[in-house]
């Protein structure tokens, strides 16, 4: 009887498993299939695209389709801004995150831990509220029509990654950095020489999040961008809607092109972004 | 209790008298030795400290006094007392339109999200063949994000040749409008929100892979079906992260923008206002206008309803949320 109601179980539990694995087949079917139609209306002939119903296949690959939209606008030049821009985020948010974080975790002062709470407590303060001072706060600095508005914030620190890098040096025993401060080296050479090396992981997780949060950034570049010369990608794609109207071919390829970074970021440092989740939720904990 | 707390201040103290008279450490150098570390300290977090007073804590102050204002950069700031809170509930019917929008999407999105983000943590944290492509595919919409994805949605969402209509064509369902649609447009964003519920399901699953097997295994031995062990141990387990999605989701979905502003037009809100969400409505005023005044106003009339509904959220939070080794608080 025992016998029967374990095999009974494992018959049932192989059931369950076939049932995870089908829901999961056709979930990630529909996930993709955006993706793939995305792709395949990107290569129609302006034809198939008036097509009713538009067919699924275009007929022929029309790769030119890339090169006509790209010269549509002035993408060359848009794709560099944002690089800029996209790069010197990362370099900011990676240095200047790493040290505030540093001395958080690892050196004692008066009213450090009424600091750190402000510092969480920014992390839930709607964006939105300090948008508009800010904006008057740049212009009246003469920023606007510059990229300064995209780039100075990141080098000024921001709350989550100030959290998430604090979170990786408190691994970090104490005692590496004591031995340091016996030889006589500061704190400001522990914290290039010793602790940036021992928390790459969490620092390309940084840098992943705001190299990409940069470049898919609209409403930076939307406020403080107005000149075509400076624009980004973005600012670009959103503006090149209104050129080519209903050409869903062209609006695609272009969507392909600027999305393609992103994609290629994930596939290369797919363990990164699942890491830097996995310390949020254990933050929760 | 209170003699606890006493007794355990005179062991700290005594504690500290002790190790002093231990290292014979002079005071002078003590306190020496802390205004050094002090400082440096202070240097070190000193970059989030400029940023924190000239891009949060200078402007938040700054915005709520501009809202008693008329100003238009431009112009003087004139007092006019409460007159852009009055004119923002008694005169300016967008404004509600746009709140009653926005609180549509937030309180569709944010549980819908949440539930969905459950359910693929629960189905991706199963022993399947397959399951780190699964995991993959599952998270690869959320990290996408953009004018492009919005672009893309517009063509999915096409009335007549879009992929979805045609999808419904197929069960003979005549799909709607989507976007053209007032009663549409914003089904249209959620459905848009749910292809990125990748986002959240990875916080989910970091968390249920944390969980104690033996938890499992005890729960087994008395019988228990998949149901009663995902809301006896795994559901409780995840409290914490729900609690997190919630509060953290809800101030995100109150400042939708982007989506509205690509997707109507540069801002323009869609049919019948149906897209106007409250930070377009800001944006509008602030940046078209140059109400400033105004903008701020509604601005700040937005985080008063932000910081009512998280505090409720945290009060609530310690009613439901568990844990572990912690004492229920």
């Amino acid at each position: 009887m025992r016998l029967a109601g374990s095999l009974e179980r494992k018959k049932k539990f192989s059931f369950k498993n076939l049932l995870v694995f089908l829901i999961l087949l056709v979930g990630s079917m529909v996930l993709l299939t955006p993706l793939c139609w995305m792709i395949l209306t990107s290569l129609k002939s302006p034809q198939e695209i008036m097509q009713y119903p538009p067919p699924f296949l275009p007929q022929k690959f029309h790769f030119s389709n890339y090169l006509e939209a790209w010269k549509t606008g002035n993408f060359t030049r848009w794709s560099l801004n944002t690089l800029l821009i996209a790069v010197m985020n990362t370099i900011g948010n990676v240095l200047v995150n790493s040290f505030v974080a540093y001395g958080f975790a690892k050196i004692r002062f008066k009213g450090r831990n009424v600091l750190f709470i402000l510092v969480l407590s920014t992390m839930l303060l709607p964006g939105f509220v300090t948008m508009i001072p800010q904006y008057i706060l740049f212009s009246k600095l003469g920023w606007v029509n510059t990229y300064l508005p995209l780039i100075v914030p990141a080098f000024l620190g921001s709350a989550f990654n100030i959290f998430l890098l604090r979170q990786f040096m408190m691994t970090i025993p104490n005692e590496i950095a004591e031995a340091a401060i016996m030889d006589g080296a500061n704190h400001f050479r522990i914290w290039w020489t010793i602790t940036m090396p021992l928390i790459k992981p969490a620092l390309i997780t940084v840098a992943i999040f705001s190299f990409t949060g940069a470049w898919n950034d609209l409403l930076g570049p939307l406020l403080y961008l107005s000149d075509e010369n400076l624009y980004t990608l973005q600012l670009g794609l959103q503006t090149f809607k209104g050129s080519v109207q209903t050409q869903w071919n062209y609006l695609m390829a272009m969507s392909v092109m600027v999305l393609i970074p992103t994609i290629l970021i994930f596939f290369i440092f797919q363990r990164y972004f699942i890491k830097g989740a996995n310390v949020s939720a254990g933050m929760k904990g | 209790m209170e003699k606890g707390t006493v007794s355990q201040v005179d062991t700290g103290l005594t504690q500290m008298a002790l190790n002093r008279e231990r290292t014979k450490v002079p005071v002078r150098f003590v306190s020496q030795l802390n205004w050094k570390q002090n400082v440096t300290g202070y240097v070190f977090v000193l970059p989030w400290i400029i940023g924190f007073l000239c891009l949060t804590a200078g402007p938040l102050l700054f915005s709520l006094y501009a809202s008693f204002t008329d100003y238009n950069i431009t112009s003087k700031m004139n007092f006019i007392g409460l007159e852009n809170y009055k004119r923002m509930f008694t005169m300016d019917d967008m404004f509600w339109t746009s709140l009653w929008n926005t609180i549509y999407y937030v309180v569709f999105s944010v549980p819908l999200t949440t539930i969905g983000a459950i359910f693929v943590a629960v189905l991706l944290n199963q022993k399947v063949k397959g399951m780190r492509i699964f995991r993959t595919i599952f998270y690869l919409p959320a990290i996408l994000s953009g004018v492009a994805v919005y672009f893309l949605w517009m063509q999915l969402l096409s009335p007549s040749t879009g992929l979805v209509n045609q999808f419904l064509h197929i069960f003979g369902i005549e799909g709607p409008s989507w976007l053209f649609d007032p009663n549409w447009t914003k089904p249209a964003l959620i459905l848009m929100k749910l292809w990125g519920v990748g986002g959240g399901m990875l916080l989910y699953l970091g968390r249920m892979q944390g969980i104690a097997p033996s938890l499992y295994e005890a729960a087994d031995l008395d019988g228990a079906n998949s149901l009663e062990k995902f809301f006896h141990i795994t559901l409780p387990m995840i409290t914490p992260i729900i609690f997190f999605d919630v509060v953290t989701s809800t101030i995100g979905s109150f400042q939708i923008f982007q989506e509205a502003y690509v997707m109507t037009q540069n801002g323009e809100g869609g049919p019948s206002n149906s897209l106007l969400f409250y930070n377009l409505h800001m944006w509008n005023n602030a940046f078209k206008s140059f109400d400033m005044g105004y903008a701020s106003a509604m601005a700040w009339f937005l985080f008063g309803i932000i910081m009512v509904l998280t505090f409720i959220n945290l009060k609530a939070g310690r009613k439901w949320v568990y844990y572990e080794g912690g004492d229920g608080k």
